[in-house]
């Protein structure tokens, strides 16, 4: 435990900068994901087609992605855009189908009771369905925030630092300590990002609070 | 795309095929992936069974694979060799892979199982099954696609975690990416990702046609699927976050 004790410095400012990696790809991922998991659900024909090629980009293995994708985008192999370019495609590729699930729950009726209430597709999706979707879009954002982090970490092995820097360079000098503080503070990381998205979730959709119930309005 | 080419000739050329080599990289990668594959298979489906069946320790079982894809891959494969020693990198790495598949084959097999309408397992009994006859002859044939689709995700889990084998020296197709990147040919590097891409769509494929075979003949008429295969497929990723 020595180890850790001397180098506090380097893992918390590898914990940060391996945040600031995961935290983007979290958030353009589900950005991105939002119309095209909403084009899968509102179009049947595209949801065969879009869901498998997003499927499909899923398979591929993260080291080669990260590799092979600079000679579509252009960017270098080296850089961190790369690799949060590479993440933000797995984000996609989850979110998307969780997106489209997400909007295929909510109950028909409400939707049209929307509309007679004289709701326009814009506000009626702002206001209605999309709240009504959390639930499940946020179970597929959490899916995404762990496995993203989990991943960041294979972004050291083409020179973009994480608390992956750990694994390598603790591997290299026969350090274990090095490596397993590197694997716990990763999986740390995740389960808190986790915790925060469920404790957000739980804020802004009140109503998801099983267990709680509903205030009742006072008998007339 | 001249890189690409240039991948493309680095794959093609003649020294690819002599030791160390392309198939002798596949051989290794996809060695790799059955053995890890069967082992987590022989732990991962009798206890998804189990939790199924019985309905017990499903709390325990949807937390392991939660906490699971928090997991690193990288980080426990270089644990594991540094644990077990540099001379026994191959059950180290073995060891790893399996750790990270069994959490999608357990899911898969237990989500088989409770994805089954009630209903018909309480017929099932109400007919005079034994436990052991609902099991092997109502749950498990209802559950394949099901177990398939999770043993799908635990068959990529383990390819795209045997790239990173190259590191520790393992061979692999990681090997060939990896020595690629050390000795800036990009080339190399780009022949190697390919590969892996293709092996990795090669298994999804043969994964995807399996589940199709899969589903019994009783209940394939409606649709071609289980009624509610849909909705119970996504059972694993969405409750898991819980």
């Amino acid at each position: 435990m020595n180890w850790v004790a001397e180098n506090a410095g380097l893992i918390l400012a590898l914990a940060v900068q391996h945040l600031r990696l995961s935290l983007l790809p979290i958030v353009l991922g589900f950005a991105i994901a939002l119309p095209l998991g909403y084009l899968a659900h509102r179009y049947r024909p595209t949801r065969g087609v879009l869901l498998t090629a997003l499927g499909l980009l899923y398979t591929i293995p993260s080291l080669a992605l990260f590799v092979a994708l600079p000679v579509v985008t252009g960017i270098s192999v080296l850089s961190e855009a790369n690799v949060v370019t590479a993440l933000t495609i797995y984000a996609v590729a989850i979110q998307a189908r969780s997106v489209a699930d997400a909007l295929d729950s909510v109950d028909p009726d409400v939707r049209q009771a929307a509309t007679a209430l004289g709701y326009s597709g814009w506000r009626r999706f702002w206001a209605v369905e999309f709240p009504l979707a959390g639930p499940v879009m946020l179970a597929g954002l959490r899916v995404v925030a762990v496995s993203t982090i989990a991943l960041v970490t294979v972004g050291i092995l083409v020179g973009v630092k994480s608390l992956g820097y750990l694994f390598t360079n603790g591997f290299q000098r026969r350090i274990l300590e090095e490596v397993l503080s590197g694997v716990v503070m990763t999986m740390l990381l995740a389960l808190l990002v986790d915790l925060v998205l469920a404790l957000l979730g739980r804020a802004v959709m009140p109503w998801t609070r099983i267990g709680t119930p509903a205030p009742r309005r006072a008998a007339p | 795309m001249s890189v690409f080419l240039e991948a493309l000739a680095w794959l093609f050329s003649p020294e690819r095929l002599g030791a160390g080599g392309i198939p002798q990289r596949i051989g290794e990668h996809l060695w790799f992936t059955l053995i890890a594959f069967a082992l987590a298979s022989a732990i991962a489906v009798p206890l998804g069974y189990l939790v199924g069946h019985t309905g017990r320790g499903r709390e325990v079982a949807v937390a392991v694979a939660g906490a699971a894809r928090a997991l690193p891959s990288f980080g426990l494969i270089l644990l594991l060799v540094m644990l077990v020693g540099v001379l026994q990198i191959g059950a180290a790495v073995t060891a790893a892979l399996v750790i990270l598949a069994i959490p999608s084959i357990l899911a898969g097999a237990y989500a088989g199982i409770e994805a089954i309408d009630r209903r018909t397992i309480d017929a099932a009994r109400a007919v005079g099954m034994t436990e052991w006859q609902v099991l092997t002859r109502v749950e498990i044939p209802l559950g394949l696609p099901l177990l398939l689709s999770g043993m799908r995700n635990g068959v990529l889990q383990i390819v795209a975690t045997a790239t990173l084998a190259g590191y520790v020296g393992l061979g692999g197709l990681g090997d060939d990416i990896l020595q690629g990147i050390a000795l800036r040919n990009y080339p190399q590097t780009l022949g190697g990702a390919l590969l892996v891409v293709a092996l990795a769509l090669v298994l999804d494929g043969v994964f995807a046609v399996l589940e199709r075979v899969a589903v019994p003949h009783g209940v394939r008429k409606r649709g071609g699927a289980l009624p509610r295969s849909s909705s119970a497929s996504r059972t694993p990723a969405a409750s898991a976050a819980n």
